[in-house]
C-alpha cells in the first residue's frame, strides 16, 4: 500500500471519528440554547459526553421477558447509523470511500436500524414498547416518499446519486437563485425533523404516555444498552444536519485532490457549520409546539407538497435550459 | 448455440426428471408407504431440472424438441431458453425447499389428498417454462392452475377453503380465456400458433394493444395485480404451507414468465406507451397490497398480500424496462430489467422462507391469527430467527438481498425524467414515491408481524406451550435464510450472471465489473451511483464488534433481570400488550380511511354497569365490491332472466329456429 | 439576463406555493392572509418585470395589484368577515390532503399543456405561462373544494392573479385593459359583498350547501 492510499484511509477512518466525537457536542449546543432561550442556565456543552459515560457504568436492568434481540439490538442499531453517518462526506468529497455513499442506501441502512429499533421496543411485551413502535413506523411511511422525491429533485440536477457526486456539482454550480432548490430544503428539513424525533414531531425529553414515539420504544433500556441508543440517535442527528450541509451548503468542503491542509480548512467549515445548524435546531424548537401525533400527516404532506413543486419546476427549468 | 451433445444430455435430463414427478404422482396414490416417497423424488427432481436450466442460463444457449402429442398437425414443441431458464432456476429452487420441508410433515390423513397433487404441480410449472407453442403453453397453464386448486380445497371439510377454492377456479378460468384471447390476436390471420411463427410476424398496434390488455388480465390475475387480486389472500392461506409457499413464492413468477414472454418476446419491439398499464396498475397493487396487508390479523393472509405487493413492484420494473427499451434507452433499460428479475428470484427465496416459517407456527401452535401467537422467539428459537431474516429481507433492509433489487429499481426509477414522452416523464415521480411508501409500508407491516407472533408474552395456551418444529423443516428453511443473506451480499456477481439474458431481452447489460470492488453492484457507470453490500456488511460488523470491544470493556457488565416498567400498575395479563391490530392503529387511522373507509366504534356501558365495552372496527373492500360482487349480481340476474328461455312451449322452440334459419339466409342473400 | 430570470422565476414560484399554501388553511383569516401575500408576490413580479425588461408601464399594473389586492381587499374582506360573524372555520368537501394531490396533478398538467402548445423559442415566458396557468387552474379548485363563499370570492380573485402573472410573462397589458380589470374587479367585490351580507341576512349562513337546499326549483 502507498503512502498515498494509507493517508487516504487514515482520512476515511478520521471522518468516522470525527463523527462520533462531535454528535454529543452538537445535542449539547442544541440543548443548551433551548435552555438559555428559556431563561435557564442549561446543561455545559460537554453533558452529552458525562451523560454516555455515566450510563456506560451503569448496571444494565433487563425485563424478565426480554430476548436475545433485545440485547444485540442496540450494538447492531448503533453500528448502523455510526457507518452512515461516517459514509457522509465532511471534510473532503473524494475520500477512499465516497463512492459507497450512496443516498438510496443511507436512507435504506436508517431504515434497517429503525426497524430494529421498533422490533427490539415490541419485544418486552408493554403497550408502551407497542405505542412507540406503531407511531415510529407510520412516521416513516409519511416521511419516505418525500425523501425519495427530494433524492429525484438531487438526481435531476445533478445527475447522480452519489453524494460525494452531488456535493462536488453543488460547488462547482455558481450559486442561484433556484426556487426548486429551496423547496427541496425545507422538504428534507422537515423529514429530518421527523427522523430524528424532534419538536414539532416528538419530544426527546418527554415520558408523557401520549406524546412519546421515541422514547416509549427505549423505555425498557437501562445501562450500556441505553448509552448506545442515546449514542446512535445523538449520530443520527449528526447525520441529518451533515447531509443538509453536504448538499446545500457545501462551500468550504475540500475537492478530491486536496492535501492535509484543505481537509483542515474542510474540517474547521464543516463543524462550525453543523454546530450552527445544531444552534438553529434549538431555536426552532423554542418556537414551535408539538403537533398531536394525527397532524403528522398534515406536516409530513406539507414536505411531500413542496418535493414535488420541486420536482415540477426542476423538470420546467430543465426544459427551459434546453 | 447447440451442441448436440448438450441437447441429448438436455432432453434426456428433462426428460427423466418429469417421469420422476409422473412415477412419484402414480406412487402416491398407490400405497400409504409410498407417500413418503412422493417429497424425496420431487426433490430430487427438482435438483436435476434446476441444475439443467442453470446451465442453460450460464451457457446462454437454448434446447428445443418437439412431440408427437397434442394437436394432430402441430404437435407440441418445446424450448429451453434463457429466460425460461431463469424462471426455471427458481421455481425449481422453491420446489426443493417445499419438498425438503414437506420430508418433515406427518403422515396424516391430509396428507394423501395433497402428495399425489404436488409433483403435478410442480411438473406442470416446469412445463410452461418450456412450452414453445400457444396450445402447449395454455394446457400446461390450465394443468397448474386446477393441480393447485386441489391443492387448496384439499382441507374441503373447512368452509373457508371451499371459498377460496370457488373464487380461485372463477379466476383461474378467467385468466386462461383472456391468455386465449391473447394468443389468438397474436398468432393473427395466418393461425401459426407455435412461438417462432408468432414472432415472424408481430402485429399492429391495435393488435398489440388489446394482446397486451388479454395478457395483463391472463397473467396479471394469476400474478395478484389490483383489481384481479382477490382471489390470492383466500386461496393462499388455505393450502398447506409449503403449498402456499410454492403458490405464492413460485407460481406468480410463471405468471411474471408468462407476461414477459408476451410483452418483451412475442409482440415484437415495443411502443412507449405499452409501459404505462404494468407501471400504473403495478404501484397500485404494490400500495395497496400493502394496505390490505398492514390491517389483516391472519399470519398468511398478511404474507399472500405482501406477496401481491411484490408482483405489483416486478410489474413497475417491466413496464420502466418496457418504456426505456421502447425510447431506446439501453442502459436504463438494463438496469430496470435486471431489478425485475433480481426481484422475481430473491421474493421467491424469502416468501417461500417466511412461508415456511409461517407452517411451522401452525404446526406448533395450531393457530394462524396473530393475536393468539407472541413469545415464539423463546419457544421456537431457530424458527425465530430463520423467519427474522426473511422479514428483513421482505422489508428492503440491507445488507439483505431484497434491497438489491429494490435499489436497482430506485435506480431505475431515477432515471425516469429522462425519458421524453410527457406521461412517462412525469409519472416517474409519482411512481417513486408509491415505491416509497411501499417499501416503508412493507417494513411497518413485518416489524407488526415479526413483533407480535414471535416478540412479547405468550396470548394464548397453544403459544405459550409451542416447539420448535423438525430438522427437515428446519434445513429448508435454513437453505432459504442462507440464500436471501448470500444474495444480498453477492448482489453484483448475480446482476453480472445475468446480463447474457438481459442483453438478449433488452439490448444492453450493467456495466460489470465495472465498480470500485469486484463484488459491487453498479447501476449505470462507477461515477454515477453504486451499491457495495460486502464492503458496507463489512463495515457494519467492523462497526458492531469494535462497539462490543470496547462497551464491554469500558462498562458494567452485569445485566440484571427485572419486572418491566409498569407505571405503578403491573399488568400479569399478557392480554394487556400490544395486539396486531393495536399496531396496525395509526397507519388505519391515516390510511385506512382513504383506502377502505374504515370506522372505528367504541361501545361504552354507562358508569356503574360491569358488562364489557365493545370495539369494532369497519373495512369496506371497495375493490371486491365493484370489480367482484357488483359483476356477480349483475351476470346472476342476467342469468336469471335468461333462465326464462328454459321453459319455453315446443311451437315457441320452432319460432327461435324457424327465425334463427331466417336470419342466417337474409345475411346470405344481402351481405355476399 | 440569466439573474432577471432566476429572480422572475423565483417570485412565480412564490406565487405558486402561497397558492398551495391557501388550499391547505383552515380558517378563513388565514386564508386571507394567504391570499394578501399572493398578491404581494405578485405586485413584485410584476413590478421586477418592468424594472428589468424596461416597462414602466407595468410598474401602475404592480402598484394597483398591490394597493388593491395585496391591501384593500384583504382589508375589506377581513371587515366583512368580523361584522358577518362568520364561523371561523372553512368548511371543506375534500379533505387537505386529497386537495393538495389534485393541486399536484392540476401542476403537472399545466406544464404538459404549456410543452405541447408553446414553441420552444418563447423560452422563459413558456415557463411563466405554466406557473400562471397551474395558479389559474388552483384559483377555481379553491372555488370548487370549499364550501364558503368568502373563500369562493378569494378563489376568483386568485384566478385573476393567475391571470395578469400570464399578461405580464407575455407582451404586457396596455394601461386601459389593466384599469378596465381593476375596476371590475372591485365591482365584483362591491356585488359580492353586497351579496354575502344579504345572503346572511336572510338565511343566517353563507354555506352555500344550506344555500342550495333552499334553492326553489330543487326537489
Amino acid at each position: 500500500m502507498t503512502l498515498d492510499a494509507a493517508i487516504q484511509f487514515l482520512a476515511q477512518g478520521a471522518q468516522m471519528f470525527l463523527v462520533l466525537l462531535i454528535a454529543p457536542l452538537a445535542v449539547g449546543v442544541t440543548r443548551r440554547v433551548k435552555a438559555r432561550l428559556m431563561r435557564r442556565q442549561g446543561a455545559p456543552l460537554m453533558q452529552g459526553y458525562r451523560d454516555l459515560a455515566k450510563l456506560l457504568r451503569k448496571e444494565s436492568v433487563l425485563a424478565e421477558s426480554a430476548s436475545w434481540l433485545f440485547r444485540t439490538a442496540p450494538y447492531l442499531i448503533f453500528a448502523l447509523t455510526w457507518v452512515a453517518a461516517a459514509l457522509v462526506p465532511s471534510f473532503a468529497s473524494g475520500l477512499m470511500f465516497n463512492w459507497a455513499a450512496d443516498v438510496v442506501a443511507l436512507v435504506a441502512l436508517l431504515g434497517a436500524a429503525r426497524a430494529l429499533l421498533a422490533l427490539a421496543g415490541m419485544d418486552v411485551g408493554t403497550s408502551f414498547g407497542g405505542i412507540g413502535s406503531s407511531r415510529e413506523m407510520m412516521i416513516a411511511t409519511l416521511a419516505e416518499p418525500a425523501m425519495m422525491l427530494i433524492v429525484l429533485t438531487l438526481a435531476i440536477a445533478a445527475g447522480t446519486t452519489r453524494l460525494a457526486g452531488v456535493a462536488d456539482f453543488f460547488i462547482a454550480e455558481p450559486l442561484a437563485v433556484r426556487v426548486s432548490l429551496a423547496l427541496s430544503l425545507v422538504a428534507l428539513v422537515i423529514v429530518a425533523l421527523a427522523e430524528n424525533a424532534r419538536i414539532p414531531v416528538d419530544n426527546p425529553v418527554t415520558h408523557l404516555e401520549l406524546t412519546m414515539v421515541h422514547e416509549a420504544m427505549v423505555l425498557e433500556y437501562s445501562g450500556r444498552h441505553l448509552a448506545l441508543i442515546e449514542a446512535a440517535s445523538m449520530l443520527k442527528l449528526t447525520l441529518y444536519l451533515s447531509l443538509l450541509i453536504c448538499l446545500f451548503a457545501p462551500f468550504g468542503m475540500a475537492p478530491a485532490a486536496a492535501g492535509i491542509g484543505g481537509w483542515l480548512i474542510g474540517t474547521a467549515a464543516w463543524s462550525s457549520k453543523l454546530l450552527l445548524g445544531a444552534a438553529l435546531l434549538g431555536v426552532w424548537e423554542v418556537s414551535i409546539a408539538k403537533m398531536r401525533v394525527f397532524r403528522l400527516p398534515d406536516f409530513l404532506g406539507v414536505a411531500f407538497v413542496f418535493a414535488s413543486i420541486a420536482i415540477l419546476l426542476a423538470y420546467l427549468s430543465r426544459g427551459a435550459a434546453e | 448455440m447447440e451442441r448436440p451433445g448438450q441437447r441429448v444430455l438436455g432432453v434426456y435430463g428433462l426428460g427423466s426428471a418429469l417421469g420422476v414427478l409422473a412415477v412419484a404422482a402414480i406412487l402416491a396414490t398407490l400405497t400409504q408407504a409410498a407417500l413418503a416417497l412422493v417429497y424425496p423424488l420431487c426433490a430430487t427432481a427438482a435438483i436435476v431440472l434446476g441444475a439443467l436450466d442453470l446451465q442453460v442460463l450460464l451457457s446462454d444457449g437454448s434446447l428445443s424438441g418437439s412431440l408427437p402429442l397434442g394437436l394432430p398437425t402441430i404437435g407440441l414443441r418445446l424450448r429451453l431458453d434463457p429466460l425460461s431458464a431463469f424462471f426455471g432456476v427458481v421455481i425449481n429452487g422453491g420446489v426443493l425447499t417445499a419438498s425438503l420441508y414437506g420430508v418433515g410433515l406427518d403422515r396424516i390423513e391430509l396428507t394423501r389428498r395433497v402428495e399425489p397433487l404436488f409433483p403435478i404441480f410442480a411438473a406442470a410449472m416446469n412445463l410452461v417454462l418450456v412450452a414453445d407453442d400457444a396450445y402447449g403453453f395454455l394446457f400446461f397453464w390450465e394443468l397448474m392452475s386446477l393441480s393447485s386448486w386441489a391443492l387448496v380445497v384439499a382441507r374441503h371439510t373447512d368452509p373457508e377453503a371451499r371459498h377460496a377454492g370457488h373464487v380461485y377456479l372463477m379466476m383461474a378460468a378467467l385468466g386462461t380465456v383472456s391468455l386465449l384471447f391473447a394468443f389468438g390476436g397474436l398468432a393473427g390471420p395466418a393461425g401459426g400458433y407455435s412461438f417462432d411463427a408468432i414472432r415472424a410476424h408481430p402485429p399492429g398496434p391495435a393488435v398489440a394493444a388489446l394482446v397486451l390488455a388479454a395478457a395483463l388480465i391472463g397473467c396479471g390475475s394469476k400474478g395478484g395485480l389490483v383489481p384481479l387480486h382477490a382471489w390470492l389472500p383466500l386461496a393462499h392461506p388455505a393450502a398447506p404451507s409449503h403449498v402456499s409457499a410454492l403458490m405464492s413464492g413460485v407460481m406468480t413468477k410463471v405468471a411474471i414468465y408468462g407476461f414477459m414472454r408476451i410483452a418483451f418476446d412475442l409482440l415484437g419491439p415495443p411502443s412507449w406507451w405499452w409501459a404505462l398499464p404494468p407501471v400504473v396498475l403495478g404501484a397500485l397493487t404494490a400500495v395497496l397490497g400493502l394496505l390490505y396487508a398492514v390491517l389483516d390479523r391472519d399470519l398468511k393472509r398478511v404474507l399472500a398480500y405482501s406477496t401481491i405487493e411484490n408482483v405489483g413492484v416486478i410489474f413497475v420494473a417491466l413496464g420502466l424496462a418496457l418504456a426505456f427499451k421502447a425510447n431506446a434507452f439501453s442502459a436504463a433499460a438494463a438496469v430496470a430489467l435486471t431489478a425485475a428479475l433480481l426481484h422475481v428470484l430473491n421474493h421467491s427465496w424469502f416468501k417461500s422462507l417466511l412461508f415456511l416459517g409461517a407452517g411451522a407456527v401452525l404446526h406448533a401452535t395450531g393457530r394462524r391469527d396473530l393475536d393468539g401467537l407472541g413469545g415464539l422467539i423463546r419457544t421456537m428459537p431457530r424458527t425465530a430467527v430463520l423467519f427474522l431474516v426473511g422479514a428483513l429481507a421482505i422489508s428492503a433492509l440491507p445488507p439483505l438481498n431484497g434491497f438489491v433489487s429494490e435499489w436497482l429499481l430506485f435506480q431505475a426509477v431515477l432515471a425516469g425524467p429522462t425519458l421524453p414522452q410527457a406521461s412517462l416523464h412525469f409519472a416517474a415521480p409519482a411512481i417513486g414515491a408509491m415505491l416509497a411508501l411501499a417499501a416503508a409500508l412493507a417494513a411497518a407491516c413485518f416489524v407488526r408481524v415479526y413483533g407480535t407472533a414471535f416478540l412479547g408474552r405468550p396470548r394464548s395456551v397453544e403459544a405459550a406451550q409451542a416447539h420448535d418444529v423438525g430438522a427437515a423443516q428446519q434445513v429448508a428453511m435454513g437453505v432459504l435464510a442462507m440464500l436471501c443473506i448470500l444474495g444480498g451480499l453477492l448482489g453484483g456477481p448475480l446482476a453480472a450472471a445475468l446480463s447474457p439474458l438481459v442483453t438478449r431481452i433488452v439490448g444492453g447489460a450493467l456495466a460489470a465489473g465495472g465498480g470500485p470492488t469486484p463484488l459491487s453492484l453498479v447501476a449505470f457507470d462507477a461515477g454515477r451511483s453504486v451499491y457495495d453490500a460486502p464492503v458496507i456488511a463489512l463495515f457494519v460488523a467492523i462497526a458492531s464488534v469494535t462497539t462490543l470491544v470496547i462497551v464491554h470493556r469500558l462498562s458494567e457488565r452485569r445485566t440484571r433481570r427485572g419486572p418491566a416498567w409498569d407505571c405503578g400498575f403491573p399488568d400479569p395479563s399478557p392480554a394487556t400488550q400490544y395486539t396486531a391490530s393495536s399496531f396496525a392503529q395509526p397507519l388505519r387511522r391515516v390510511y385506512g380511511t382513504v383506502a377502505f373507509s374504515a370506522r372505528e366504534t367504541v361501545t361504552m356501558p354507562p358508569p356503574g354497569d360491569r358488562a364489557a365495552a365493545r370495539f369494532s372496527v369497519v373495512l369496506v373492500d371497495h375493490a371486491w365490491r365493484v370489480f367482484y360482487a357488483a359483476p356477480a349480481r349483475a351476470v346472476l340476474d342476467l342469468s336469471l332472466r335468461l333462465n326464462a328461455l328454459q321453459f319455453l312451449t315446443i311451437r315457441r322452440y320452432l319460432v327461435l329456429m324457424f327465425g334463427a334459419l331466417v336470419i342466417l339466409l337474409a345475411i346470405a342473400a344481402v351481405a355476399t | 439576463m440569466k439573474l432577471a430570470y432566476e429572480i422572475s422565476h423565483l417570485l412565480a414560484g412564490v406565487m405558486l406555493v402561497v397558492s398551495f399554501a391557501q388550499l391547505y388553511q383552515q380558517r378563513i383569516a388565514a386564508v386571507l392572509n394567504a391570499f394578501a401575500a399572493q398578491s404581494i408576490t405578485l405586485a413584485l413580479a410584476v413590478a421586477w418585470a418592468a424594472w428589468s425588461e424596461d416597462r414602466p408601464d407595468l410598474f401602475i399594473t404592480a402598484t394597483i395589484a398591490f394597493l388593491l389586492k395585496g391591501v384593500l381587499i384583504p382589508v375589506a374582506l377581513h371587515r366583512t368577515v368580523t361584522r358577518l360573524g362568520v364561523h371561523r372555520e372553512v368548511e371543506k368537501v375534500v379533505g387537505v390532503g386529497m386537495a393538495l394531490l389534485v393541486g399536484l396533478a392540476l401542476c403537472g398538467l399545466s406544464q404538459a399543456l404549456v410543452v405541447k402548445i408553446a414553441p420552444v423559442s418563447a423560452g422563459l415566458a413558456r415557463d411563466e405561462l405554466a406557473l400562471a396557468m397551474a395558479i389559474v387552474l388552483l384559483g377555481f379548485l379553491m372555488m370548487i373544494v370549499r364550501r364558503n363563499a368568502v373563500t369562493q370570492v378569494v378563489g376568483f380573485m386568485s384566478m385573476e392573479n393567475g391571470l395578469i402573472l400570464a399578461a405580464t410573462g407575455a407582451q404586457g397589458m396596455p394601461l386601459v385593459v389593466e384599469v378596465s380589470v381593476a375596476f371590475s374587479v372591485l365591482i365584483a367585490l362591491f356585488v359580492f359583498a353586497v351579496f354575502v351580507f344579504r345572503i346572511r341576512e336572510r338565511f343566517d349562513t353563507i354555506d352555500i350547501e344550506a344555500l342550495d337546499r333552499m334553492r326553489g326549483d330543487r326537489r
